[in-house]
C-alpha cells in the first residue's frame, strides 16, 4: 500500500507497514523535556520504579522557559533537573544556552527519517528536516526514557502545497498565520500535514522551522517537509548518523490537499485572543502597543533578528513602547553580536535577553500589565499566555514586530521595503 | 448524590491548556489540589468552587489544545470532576488525560446545558441526561486506551505490565 511521510517513518520505527488509524508502539530517536515539563517528567520516571533510562544519550533537559529563574519555585524545578541530569548521565543544557527547539536543530541529535518526541508541544519544528517530531506530556516522556519506545495512533494527512514568489517583505510567518486562518486552530488536529510546493523550495531552513513550529496551531501531530538539498546539507554538517530521507508515495491516501498561493500575500496578525485569527496587517495598522517581542522557537533565529536590525538600524524604538530581543540561542546570539545587529537593537533602545523563551510563556521577562497591547513574534496568543489575562497579544512576523516598535502601533513593514531587498 | 454538568460560562470551543491552568502557576505550584484552585482561573470565576467530586466538566470543540502541559490534566483531575465531556479534544491533551486516568468522552454537547444531572455508562458508551430524560452516545474509547484508564493511567500500566506490552 502506498504511504504518507508520516506512515512511513512511523513504519520504519515499528517494523511493520502501518496505515493511518492504526495503533503501534514505534522506538523513538531522541526525546526530551523542558522546565516547565521536566518536574513532571521526573516525578512519574520515579514512579515507574526503573531506576536507570532505557539511553541516557537519546534524552535531553533544557532550562529555557523560566531561566535565568525569577523566583524560588522555579529554582527548584530547575535544582530537581540539574540533580537528576547528573544522577543519570543526561545532557542538560542550562540557562543561556536557548531555546529547546532551536538546540535540537542546530546540535546534531537528530537527522532526516528520525522519530523525536519532546514534552513541549512545538518539537513539531523538526518536521523542517524530514523528522516526525511531536510534543507529548510528561508522563509519556517518562516512560519514553524508561523503555525508548511509546505508542502512536498513525496519523491521516493534509498536503499543503505553496505557490508563488513571496512578495518583499512577506515571510514564512506570513504564510504560516494565512494556512493557519484557513485550516482553524482545529482543522488538523490529530493529523499529519506534508508541506510542498515552490515557495517552499526557496525558503531557507530558519524560515521553514517558523511553518513547522506552528503546525501544531492548527493541531497537527507533525508538520513535515521533503528533504532536499539544504534539509541534508544541515543535517549532515551536525550529525554523525546517515540521514534517512523519506518521500510520500505518488498514490499515498490524504486527508485533504490544500493549495496556496502567496504571489499577492500580504504581511499577516493573529489578533486576540486565538492564533487563527488572523487578518492582513492593513486592517490593525492603527492598534497602538505597549510592547513588541522579537525571538521564541517561532523566530529568534539569525535571519529573523537581521530583518529586525535592518529596520532599527538608525531608527529609535518609539518612546510608549518597550522592545524586547530574545536570541533563540547561544550560537544565534554570539552570531548576532558579531554582525552588529546586539549592537543595532541596543542603540534603538531596545532590551536584549538571555537566550530563552523570554516573555512567551509569561512567567519573565516582560510580563504584560493589564490593559497592555503586545504584538509578538511568537506563536500564541492566549488570553493570559504573556503572564496577563488583561491583555492583548497580536502576532506577526519580525519585520512588522521592528516596523510596529518603531511607530508605536502595529504597522506594515513594506515601509521598509528598501532596507528589506532581498 | 446528583452528579452536575459543568459548562465554563463564557467560552466553549478551543479551550486551551493555557486557560485550564495558567504559565503563571505550572511552573512555580507542584501541588496539583493547589493547582486545582487556579483551574479557569483567567476565564471564569470560581470554577473549583462549583465542582463537586464525581461532576462533569462539559465544553466544546477542540478541548485542550496549546501547551502539552501535563498540569492541565493534573489540575482538572484533582478538582475532583468524573470526566470531560466536550465535542472533541485535542491531541497531546487526549493522551496526557489519559495517562493520568482522567476520563475524557466525546459526543455532542449540544444536548447538556450547565447544572444538569448527568450519569456515566461505561459499558454502553453512554452518557444520561437525566435533566432531560436523554441518552447521549459517545464515541467508544479505543481498547489501548480503556486499558490504560481502567489500571488508573500509564504509570500504573506500565508497572503492572513492566513496559509498553499491548499491541493494539
Amino acid at each position: 500500500m502506498k504511504q504518507t511521510i508520516a506512515e512511513k517513518i512511523l513504519s520504519n520505527h515499528a517494523n511493520k507497514h502501518l496505515r493511518a488509524g492504526e495503533i503501534a508502539i514505534c522506538q523513538v530517536d531522541f526525546c526530551f523535556g523542558q522546565d516547565g515539563t521536566s518536574s513532571l517528567i521526573i516525578e512519574n520516571f520515579k514512579k515507574l520504579g526503573v531506576d536507570r533510562l532505557f539511553d541516557s544519550t537519546k534524552f535531553s533537559m533544557f532550562i529555557d522557559h523560566s531561566a535565568p529563574s525569577p523566583n524560588i519555585g522555579v529554582s527548584t524545578i530547575h535544582k530537581l533537573m540539574r540533580d537528576f541530569t547528573k544522577k543519570y548521565s543526561v545532557r542538560l543544557h542550562d540557562i543561556g544556552c536557548g531555546i529547546c527547539h532551536q538546540l535540537m536543530v542546530e546540535d546534531g541529535v537528530m537527522t532526516s527519517g528520525d522519530l523525536i518526541l519532546g514534552a513541549d508541544s512545538h518539537t513539531s519544528t523538526y518536521g523542517a528536516l524530514n523528522v516526525f517530531s511531536t510534543g507529548v506530556g510528561s508522563t509519556d516522556l517518562a516512560i519514553t526514557i524508561a523503555s525508548g519506545k511509546n505508542w502512536f495512533k498513525v496519523p491521516e494527512t493534509i498536503k499543503i502545497i505553496v505557490n508563488g514568489k513571496l512578495p518583499p517583505c512577506v515571510y514564512s510567518k506570513d504564510i504560516i498565520l494565512h494556512i493557519i486562518k484557513d485550516v482553524t486552530s482545529k482543522g488538523a488536529n490529530y493529523m499529519a500535514l506534508e508541506f510542498y510546493g515552490g515557495t517552499i523550495a526557496h525558503l531557507s531552513l530558519s524560515s521553514r522551522f517558523t511553518m513547522a513550529n506552528m503546525s501544531v496551531e492548527m493541531g497537527a501531530k507533525c508538520g513535515i517537509f521533503e528533504a532536499d538539498k539544504k534539509v541534508l546539507n544541515w543535517v549532515k554538517e551536525r550529525s554523525k548518523r546517515k540521514p534517512n530521507p523519506v518521500t510520500a508515495d505518488e498514490d499515498a491516501t490524504y486527508k485533504d490537499v490544500k493549495e496556496y498561493d502567496v504571489g499577492t500575500l500580504v504581511p499577516q496578525v493573529s489578533i486576540p485572543h486565538e492564533v487563527d485569527n488572523v487578518v492582513s496587517v492593513e486592517e490593525v495598522e492603527a492598534q497602538h502597543i505597549d510592547q513588541a517581542f522579537i525571538g521564541t522557537c517561532t523566530n529568534g533565529r539569525l535571519e529573523d533578528l537581521e530583518v529586525a536590525a535592518k529596520i532599527l538600524k538608525n531608527n529609535k524604538v518609539h518612546p510608549g513602547v518597550k522592545l524586547i530581543i530574545g536570541p533563540a540561542s547561544r550560537g544565534v546570539f554570539l552570531s548576532a553580536v558579531k554582525k552588529g545587529y546586539i549592537d543595532t537593537f541596543v542603540e534603538a533602545g531596545g532590551v536584549v535577553l538571555s537566550p530563552g523563551c523570554g516573555p512567551c510563556v509569561g512567567t519573565h521577562n516582560g510580563v504584560l500589565a493589564d490593559g497592555e497591547n503586545a504584538v509578538s513574534t511568537a506563536n500564541r496568543n492566549f488570553k493570559g499566555r504573556m503572564g496577563n489575562p488583561n491583555a492583548n497579544i497580536f502576532l506577526a512576523s519580525p519585520a512588522t514586530v521592528a516596523a510596529s516598535a518603531i511607530s508605536g502601533k502595529i504597522s506594515d513593514p513594506r515601509a521598509f521595503s528598501r532596507r528589506l531587498k532581498r | 448524590m446528583k452528579n452536575i454538568a459543568h459548562r465554563l460560562l463564557k467560552a466553549q470551543d478551543n479551550i486551551n491548556t493555557d486557560y485550564i491552568i495558567s504559565g503563571r502557576y505550572k511552573f512555580r505550584v507542584q501541588d496539583p489540589h493547589e493547582l486545582a484552585r487556579h483551574a479557569f482561573e483567567d476565564i471564569e470565576e470560581n470554577f473549583y468552587e462549583r465542582i463537586k467530586k464525581g461532576d462533569f466538566l462539559v465544553s466544546g470543540e477542540n478541548f485542550g489544545c496549546g501547551s502539552s502541559r501535563e498540569q492541565a490534566p493534573l489540575a482538572l483531575k484533582a478538582t475532583g470532576i468524573r470526566a470531560v465531556v466536550a465535542k472533541g479534544f485535542a491531541r497531546i491533551f487526549y493522551r496526557n488525560a489519559l495517562n493520568l486516568g482522567l476520563y475524557l468522552l466525546e459526543c455532542n454537547t449540544n444536548y447538556i446545558d450547565d447544572g444538569n444531572e448527568l450519569e456515566l455508562d461505561l459499558d454502553k458508551n453512554v452518557l444520561k441526561n437525566k435533566s432531560k430524560g436523554l441518552n447521549i452516545a459517545f464515541k467508544p474509547i479505543p481498547s489501548l486506551a480503556k486499558k490504560i484508564l481502567e489500571e488508573g493511567g500509564m504509570v500504573e500500566y506500565f508497572k503492572k505490565h513492566g513496559g509498553l506490552k499491548v499491541e493494539a
